[in-house]
């Protein structure tokens, strides 16, 4: 186990040198993480003032909140490995990876975690100044904050898993986009990152409790604006978990038919 | 007797490979049927490595070297036969059997782009799990075979192609393999760093008594490391042996240069003449009448000096890729 904390350790000590030598595309990722959360924003917020001060039991105040927390935690658990697998198939990195005596998934998540340390910083101070222009509202409870963390953590965890499991889709397909399209689609309406689940129909909101969707980002938002009961929020992280054990299992499976019909068809 | 640090016995690789005509029709047919057909990269051979051996893997393109490669270290599955590396199944990519082994393809980069190599090699440790000391007495040793000194604190992408290979054999080098696999370690290099490369496989080979199994295209890079080759061809072997013996077997010429005091003469009916320049011949003669035609240059003819050769190595080798199989 020490050493995989090793090999953790200098794989974030590798991230961060190469990180940062690319500040600037860093800063443009993060734009792009700040402006599709603020788009909402205000949209919402036009909406609930258009129609006399809610909609869907959320406030302006309250839109803002959910939003400017919503951007934060897509940006902790959001994962890129989707779009960079059939790179790695193709150019031939996978097989060096291969060749190591470490499964590869390590790498992948040192490298993520490492490249959210170096910019959440800077996020949180963006969600300062957000705060300061749209007054949100916030209010979590004690237990709320403190449920908060293992929620986070297996927010990021279900959606890294999930998102490295239909990577692997590039070993069965060369059209790897069309299956992120369809992903990030149902991603963007069932997780809660294009509105409040609250404000779909019931039966959206009951396959959303069934999907990974909303255990990756609508659950943790949820909980920090204080709209969970204790109740709620045990179930959450109960169906968090159940999903990364799920995934877990997937992965094992997914991985090992891909391996072995890429070691089949030729690396 | 020692069991051979590599075992193949009737290894198969076949690829399929699904293939259509061109046009609207052929395309719209093969949305419901497929034809797929079965290539056979590698088509049953068998050798055996003893440990610490340097073997010349050789063959033209498309012969199934790196296929074979790829077999060994484990990418890929074989169709058929029996491989063992150190005793373990390469398929299998046990944790034990990747420590020991490695991999260097030219171009293939296992070095991190941005950052200077020597973060590429810490992380390396980390994953080969190699103890600092040891660690740090095989960085020294590379960095002093290798002449890395000045470019392990340099980011990847501003060294040389050859200074990268450098650092990229060195990386594939620090946990100590004792199976190494080089594909074309030397290609794309110039003269210089392919004699440095080479120099280093072998001091590295003497120094661990690593069993080395080496494609390349340069003759050199062979003749000075290898004393056995293995030659492939269509997945075939073609042969298996010390490499005198791989020039004797498949030349029927030798090459006899001649000196003349005469720059004009005609020696056409010794042998075909391949050039002449300012008195000295080169001619090119079957290997079963060299004696006689030797003996006829002398008699007739006022010889300064007379040298026979085998045809240089580069030229067997265009000889045995030619063959077709027997």
């Amino acid at each position: 186990m020490s050493d995989l904390a090793a090999l953790y350790l200098q794989q974030f000590k590798t991230t961060f040198a190469s990180m940062l030598q690319y500040r600037a595309s860093l800063v443009i990722w993060m734009i792009g993480h700040v402006l599709e959360p603020l788009v909402y924003l205000i949209v919402w917020s036009t909406v609930s003032v258009s129609v006399g001060g809610a909609v869907g039991g959320y406030s302006t105040q309250q839109f803002a909140g959910y939003f400017i927390v919503l951007m934060l935690v897509n940006h902790v658990t959001f994962a890129w490995i989707m779009w960079e697998y059939e790179y790695r198939i193709r150019e031939g990195t996978l097989s060096a990876a291969l060749l190591k005596p470490v499964h590869p998934i390590h790498a992948d998540i040192a490298d993520n975690v490492s490249s959210k340390l170096i910019t959440l910083p800077l996020m949180l101070l963006i969600a300062g100044g957000l705060a300061t222009l749209f007054h949100p509202q916030l209010a979590p409870q004690w237990w709320a904050m403190v449920a908060a963390v293992p929620a986070l953590f297996l927010a990021f965890l279900v959606r890294f898993l999930v998102e490295w499991c239909l990577a692997q889709a590039a070993f069965w397909t060369t059209r790897v986009t069309a299956v992120n399209q369809v992903y990030f689609v149902l991603l963007l309406f069932l997780s809660g990152q294009i509105a409040p689940l609250t404000l779909f129909p019931h039966a959206i909101q009951v396959a959303a409790a069934f999907l990974p969707f909303r255990w990756m980002i609508g659950f943790p938002v949820e909980l920090l604006l204080g709209r969970l009961s204790l109740t709620e929020t045990l179930v959450g992280l109960g169906a968090q978990a159940v999903w990364v054990v799920v995934c877990y299992f997937l992965l094992k499976v997914v991985w090992n038919a891909g391996v072995r019909i890429y070691t089949a068809v030729g690396a | 007797m020692t069991s051979p640090a590599i075992h193949i016995q009737g290894l198969r690789k076949t690829y399929v490979v699904s293939e259509r005509e061109a046009g609207v029709k052929a395309t719209l047919q093969s949305l419901v049927h497929r034809n797929t057909e079965e290539v056979p990269a590698v088509d049953g051979i068998s050798f055996d490595l003893e440990p610490g051996e340097v073997v010349g893997f050789l063959g033209p393109n498309g012969a199934g070297k790196t296929t074979t490669l790829k077999c060994l270290s484990g990418l890929l599955h074989p169709t058929a036969g029996e491989v063992t590396v150190l005793g373990y199944h390469p398929w299998k990519r046990g944790k034990a059997f990747l420590r020991q082994i490695t991999l260097v393809m030219g171009q293939r980069n296992q070095l991190v782009w941005d950052i200077p190599p020597l973060d590429s090699f810490e992380l390396n440790r980390a994953i080969y799990r190699i103890p600092l000391s040891d660690y740090r007495r095989m960085l020294d040793e590379l960095t002093e075979l290798l002449d890395l000194g000045p470019l392990l604190r340099k980011p990847v992408r501003n060294l040389s192609l050859g200074e990268r290979m450098k650092c990229e054999i060195a990386a594939a080098l620090l946990h100590r393999p004792q199976v190494v696999f080089l594909d074309e370690p030397t290609i794309g290099l110039d003269v210089t760093m392919q004699r440095r490369i080479r120099s280093f496989i072998a001091e590295y080979n003497r120094r661990f008594g690593a069993t080395v199994l080496l494609t390349s295209h340069y003759m050199a890079d062979v003749v000075a490391l290898c004393r056995r080759v293995v030659v492939i061809h269509h997945g075939r072997l073609l042969f298996d042996g010390e490499l005198s013996r791989l020039v004797q077997d498949f030349t029927a010429h030798k090459t006899i240069v001649v000196q003349l005091e005469d720059t004009r003469a005609n020696l056409r009916s010794y042998g075909d003449v391949i050039s002449q320049d300012e008195g000295q011949y080169t001619l090119r003669v079957p290997k079963a009448d060299t004696a006689r035609i030797t003996g006829r240059l002398l008699a007739d003819l006022p010889v300064i000096d007379l040298l026979v050769e085998d045809p240089p190595i580069e030229e067997v080798i265009e000889v045995v890729f030619a063959q077709e199989l027997r």
